[in-house]
């Protein structure tokens, strides 16, 4: 797999090569557009948003607060998508990010309210506790030669453990607030839980294209910083693997690792720090909401690892490692997000929701690896 | 293949056509009841029961959304997406006032009737912008079982607490703990919500501390477990046992002796009420001046077979 896509992205050509150079077969625009990983999960996308268009078109769902909600949501697993595809196509997994969460919020949470440590000071700290966290992961499965679903799975009860056990000892609580009042004023605060483009919003709102309160401020006040981190990280992620030497190494450590190491890719650096950057990514996520919520809990990230797996593999990443995309993963992103918001949207009893959230995954999955393999003519 | 994705095509078509279709009938009112609560717990089919009896008394639709795993986060979004669907009127817990204090007063803003309900308190509800709280006080309600413990002679307990991460069930083994005049500490046990997990733990903290003189659990999803397990070492209706919440189990428990109370604070009430007072005031703008104190109610041995054919689903 690894070898196949590698001469695909060496076909495309650079824009330093000669035009005329013999050796590159020449791939027309569509076809090179067609070919792409994650075209599946964007004809899933486009087969969510018309299912729910007809299911809950008229609910709101579409409407400015509709579209930010279920944009939220998506920019959240988005984050974590990142990294777990990247981690997925170098062939490991990473379990533990869901505790990571709970762990990072943590992190941010007590040396604030306990020891008055400056929120800007608490995030680099939870920043920094993650890397080793991340560093200490892949460090283990490369020594140990364990798989990482094992060692991961370790960590996803440490971490949780640690954090409930933390939470108790310094604080006698599970919950964690009070941030909102310390992070006023905060340099770095505003990062993560700020908005941006709040004038822009406004003049929207005067313009009644989107929704505004009876006080004419609009119903969203600006575009949350987890959205701009999910672009952010997408295009960056997006941009590393496709475009640069390391993203090459990504694809062949997941690929053939034995193969890769005889021709001196650093497979074991690759890896770890792919742990680090999945521990980072779940640290985003947990900066974003402690810093919007204003407090963290022992819970938070339950069961997220699994929803971010999810997302690489709607998004066209194998789950055997080798193959995929970063921006296909964030396509799968939004494909959970919209399908997980928009059965409220539409109303479905919540007993049923998981049901109705599994058939719509299966779909779109199905969908998605059928329209794949359709274009590219894979078997 | 082709023939594939048209079945595909029309399958999600005619899905599509159902929901709308669904949804186009029910023409009235509609209110969305958010709770915190994850899938597991079985208390809250009483309150399930009341919204969908409510719903069809009065014409009125009640949806029930809850975070599936119980993240508090989750549930946050929830009622934005609540909010954005535009609904006559929104339910909600106070799980997290924390968390929730921006979606909630946003409803509020957008002109969305707000009670809330169960968790928190009647300040942080009005805090909010609710039109009400129908609930009960929860360290109120722990202080209260702990005051009939320490009248019973109570020195020592065990608080079973399955859903640790929520503060409401920390603030009843503190209130618990405060009336009895005992540090918290080792005495609230994080069980956890799965039946055998708790009952085992149960069981060691007993072997542990053989001197435990009281029991408080937070609910059936606690209490379950823990009579088995005091039945199955033989110390049943020997320690005192008090719990909250009602169940059939439970029920029979106080019959049989095994457990001395239970803390009733009548979840029908705080399902009902709502959508009734939502629904009133979303058709003549007439609304209850205050609070509403659903709990908390001692169910004992004196009263318990009023309330026992009814737990479960009413009770």
């Amino acid at each position: 797999m690894s070898v196949g896509d590698m001469s695909d992205r060496s076909i495309t050509p650079s824009p330093a090569a000669p035009k005329d150079d013999e050796r590159l077969r020449r791939v027309g625009r569509v076809s090179r557009l067609l070919n792409r990983p994650e075209l599946g999960a964007v004809s899933g996308l486009a087969l969510v948003f018309v299912f729910f268009a007809f299911a809950a078109g008229s609910s709101g769902m579409f409407a400015a607060d509709g579209v930010m909600n279920w944009l939220t949501v998506s920019a959240q697993l988005g984050i974590l998508a990142i990294g777990a595809s990247l981690l997925m196509i170098a062939g490991e997994f990473d379990l533990s990010i869901g505790s990571m969460i709970g762990f990072a919020g943590m992190m941010i949470a007590i040396p604030a309210v306990f020891f008055g440590v400056p929120i800007w000071l608490c995030l680099i700290f939870a920043f920094a506790g993650a890397l080793l966290v991340g560093f200490i992961n892949g460090y283990i499965v490369i020594r140990t030669g364990l798989p990482s679903f094992i060692v991961s799975l370790a960590f996803l009860f440490i971490l949780r453990g640690l954090t409930l056990a933390l939470s108790i000892l310094f604080s006698n609580r599970t919950i964690v607030g009070g941030l909102r009042e310390k992070a006023a004023g905060d340099w770095l605060a505003p990062v993560f839980g700020g908005r941006i483009g709040l004038g822009f919003f406004q003049k929207l709102a005067e313009w009644k294209i989107i929704g505004a309160y009876p006080d004419g401020s609009p119903v969203v006040p600006g575009l949350p910083m987890v959205v701009v981190w999910w672009v952010v990280l997408a295009l960056i992620g997006g941009w590393v693997l496709t475009r640069t030497r390391v993203g090459n190494w990504i694809f062949a450590s997941g690929g053939d690792a034995k193969a890769a190491r005889n021709v001196g890719v650093p497979v074991n650096g690759v890896k770890i720090g792919l742990f680090m950057v999945t521990a980072f990514c779940a640290t985003v996520y947990a900066a974003c909401q402690v810093m919007e919520f204003g407090s963290a809990a022992a819970d938070r990230g339950l069961l997220k690892e699994f929803e971010a797996i999810i997302a690489a593999v709607i998004g066209g990443s194998l789950l055997t490692g080798g193959y995929g995309s970063v921006i296909g993963a964030c396509f799968g992103a939004l494909i959970f997000g919209v399908v997980q918001q928009g059965i409220f949207f539409a109303g479905w009893n919540s007993d049923w929701f998981r049901v109705f959230l599994g058939v719509m995954l299966l779909i779109a999955v199905v969908f998605n690896n059928y329209i794949r393999r359709k274009v590219t003519g894979e078997r | 293949m082709k023939s594939l994705s048209r079945k595909l095509a029309y399958g999600i078509f005619a899905v599509a056509a159902l929901v709308t279709g669904a949804s186009a009938q029910a023409a009235n009112e509609r209110f969305v009841l958010i709770s915190h609560a994850p899938d597991s717990d079985s208390w809250w089919n009483t309150i399930k029961t009341a919204i969908k009896e409510a719903g069809q008394h009065l014409s009125v639709t009640v949806e029930y959304r809850n975070p599936p795993t119980g993240d508090l986060a989750d549930m946050a979004r929830i009622v934005e997406q609540a909010a954005a669907s535009n609904p006559n009127g929104i339910i909600v817990t106070i799980a997290d006032f924390d968390v929730l204090q921006a979606p909630i007063t946003n409803a509020v803003k957008k002109g969305i009737p707000v009670v809330t309900i169960n968790s928190g308190t009647q300040e942080q509800s009005a805090r909010l912008g609710a039109l009400m709280h129908v609930g009960q006080p929860e360290y109120d309600a722990g202080f209260g079982a702990g005051k009939k413990a320490k009248d019973a002679g109570v020195k020592s307990f065990l608080c079973v607490n399955h859903y640790i991460t929520n503060p409401a069930s920390v603030e009843r083994c503190k209130g618990f703990a405060d009336a009895l005049g005992t540090p918290l500490g080792n005495q609230m046990i994080d069980s956890g919500m799965d039946p055998s997990e708790v009952e085992n733990k149960v069981a060691a903290y007993l072997k542990a501390n053989p001197n435990t003189g009281g029991i408080l659990t937070l609910g059936p999803n606690s209490a379950h477990p823990t009579i088995r397990a005091l039945e199955k070492s033989q110390q049943a209706g020997k320690l005192f046992f008090g719990t909250f919440d009602l169940s059939p189990e439970i029920a029979k428990a106080i019959t049989d002796g095994t457990i001395n109370f239970a803390i009733d604070q009548q979840p029908y009430l705080q399902g009902y009420l709502p959508v009734m007072a939502l629904t009133l005031n979303a058709r003549y703008g007439v609304f209850p001046g205050n609070n509403i104190n659903s709990g908390p109610g001692f169910v004992t041995k004196q009263n318990v077979a009023l309330v026992r054919k009814l737990a479960g689903e009413y009770r």
